[in-house]
């Protein structure tokens, strides 16, 4: 866990427990946070990161339900063996709806098709996130 | 409605603070209108609203400082007009600005604040006077605002309330001050049953330790609830219009606030329903997408000037 930290942004239209879940959602899907790894406690993160630890609760209780974590009584959470909790369906809903708001931004940006292609490139080598091959570990 | 205060000897209830009907008026001008709210025990409770919406009217009311001209409250339990010295004892207290006795010296503040209470934590007002920087020998009134500020916070910390009231404290403080001030208010909340009523223009702390939200607009309450609900019941649209944009908007439920563009139009609406999207569909809108809103937009809209008059509440009666 050492390399990996939650940052968060106020004032942008994304909740704060929501950009906790986001990020902790990437991290195990990436590999920076593995099956079995721990989590900062809910005190710990909220007083490094200066928010409500509730809201800190609230964004790991979700985890916890959505199967990316799992908590242990007292000793905190950790990150879940992987496995997939959306259907297919849902799962392709959840995927039109992102590359819906990509788009979109890119477009009102005005790029072109190619670069918008191409910065998707760009972001699945980053996270090594690449078919036909394992996935590269760090 | 009948209020839910416990009798003398029980002090323990559910709601840090109830107020109902609260009314103040200084000579004709009404400050405070009807303001009826509750603060359920352990929560960090902003209250917001703009310079002279009446805010510190009312938290000196709560703290019976002042006698409402209508109306009532109640503070842990107890009538805010008739509080025990026991009950106030266990309340923090930030004042506006931070007022100090200037000739005192830190440490004979702490002497004479000390004496004013039973639980008195020398320790808690050493580590956080030392947190601050300032030394023990300085005079009050050569503090700067931020080091008086954590005088303050010093002195409301160590009599270890059961519940902070502190009025407007980060204004005027500088970003390490204020950080300070973040990480004390976030280190109190460890004891969950502990209860944070603050009132505030700063919307990077709202957003990061408030878990509910008053809002003064004028001297009326115009939202009580959780941050959560306020933030889920204030949502932006962008609606498309593949023609002309129509001339003329009837009549929209909740609506906010209106930015035109060439193909499009942003609204901000208040509890959004079905009749929202239905009208704008009958005007030819073809795609409407919510947009993400940050907590500043959604509170400017919803005090702004114009649009509905609306009041979001999931805590406390709705009269």
């Amino acid at each position: 866990m050492a390399a990996w930290n939650i940052r968060i942004a106020t004032a942008t239209g994304t909740p704060i427990y929501r950009q906790i879940i986001d990020q902790v959602r990437l991290a195990v899907a990436t590999g920076d946070l593995s099956p079995g790894e721990a989590l900062p406690s809910v005190r710990g993160l909220a007083e490094e990161l200066l928010i409500n630890a509730n809201t800190v609760a609230k964004s790991y209780n979700e985890l916890v339900r959505d199967g990316v974590l799992e908590s242990r009584q007292s000793l905190g959470y950790f990150v879940a063996a992987r496995r997939q909790v959306y259907a297919k369906a849902e799962r392709v809903r959840r995927l039109r709806k992102a590359a819906e708001t990509f788009v979109c931004e890119a477009i009102s940006l005005d790029f072109t098709a190619a670069e918008t292609q191409s910065a998707v490139e760009k972001c699945l080598k980053s996270h090594n996130w690449i078919d036909e091959s394992p996935r590269a570990t760090p | 409605m009948t209020l839910n205060v416990p009798a003398e000897n029980e002090p323990r209830s559910d709601w840090a603070i109830q107020a109902h009907g609260l009314t103040r008026y200084f000579g004709r001008r009404c400050v405070v209108d009807n303001l009826s709210m509750d603060v359920p025990r352990g929560s960090v409770f902003a209250f917001i609203g703009r310079n002279g919406a009446g805010k510190t009217t009312t938290i000196r009311m709560l703290l019976g400082l002042m006698s409402p001209t209508r109306g009532q409250s109640s503070i842990l339990g107890f009538s805010s007009q008739e509080l025990p010295t026991d009950a106030r004892a266990r309340i923090g207290y930030m004042a506006e600005g931070h007022p100090v006795y200037s000739w005192m010296r830190v440490s004979q503040y702490s002497a004479f604040q000390q004496g004013c209470y039973p639980h008195w934590k020398q320790t808690t007002f050493d580590s956080v006077i030392d947190y601050f920087s300032i030394h023990s020998n300085t005079k009050s009134g050569d503090l700067s605002h931020g080091q008086r500020a954590g005088l303050h916070l010093a002195s409301t910390l160590a009599i270890e309330p059961e519940l902070l009231m502190l009025d407007d404290p980060a204004t005027g403080l500088d970003p390490a001050a204020r950080r300070s001030l973040l990480e004390a208010m976030i280190y109190f909340t460890r004891d969950r049953t502990r209860t944070i009523f603050f009132s505030t223009h700063l919307l990077d702390e709202v957003e990061r330790v408030a878990d509910h939200v008053a809002i003064l607009d004028y001297s009326v309450l115009r939202a009580c609830c959780s941050m959560d609900t306020f933030r889920e019941r204030v949502q932006q649209f962008i609606v498309h219009f593949p023609g002309e944009l129509p001339p003329k908007l009837p009549e929209i439920p909740g609506l906010l606030q209106v930015t035109r563009r060439k193909r499009d139009l942003t609204l901000i609406v208040v509890n959004h329903n079905g009749g929202t999207e239905r009208s704008l569909e009958s005007l030819g809108a073809t795609v409407i997408e919510e947009q993400p809103l940050s907590l500043e937009d959604a509170l400017t809209a919803y005090v702004g000037r114009q649009g509905n008059r609306s009041l979001i509440r999931d805590l406390g009666d709705a009269s």
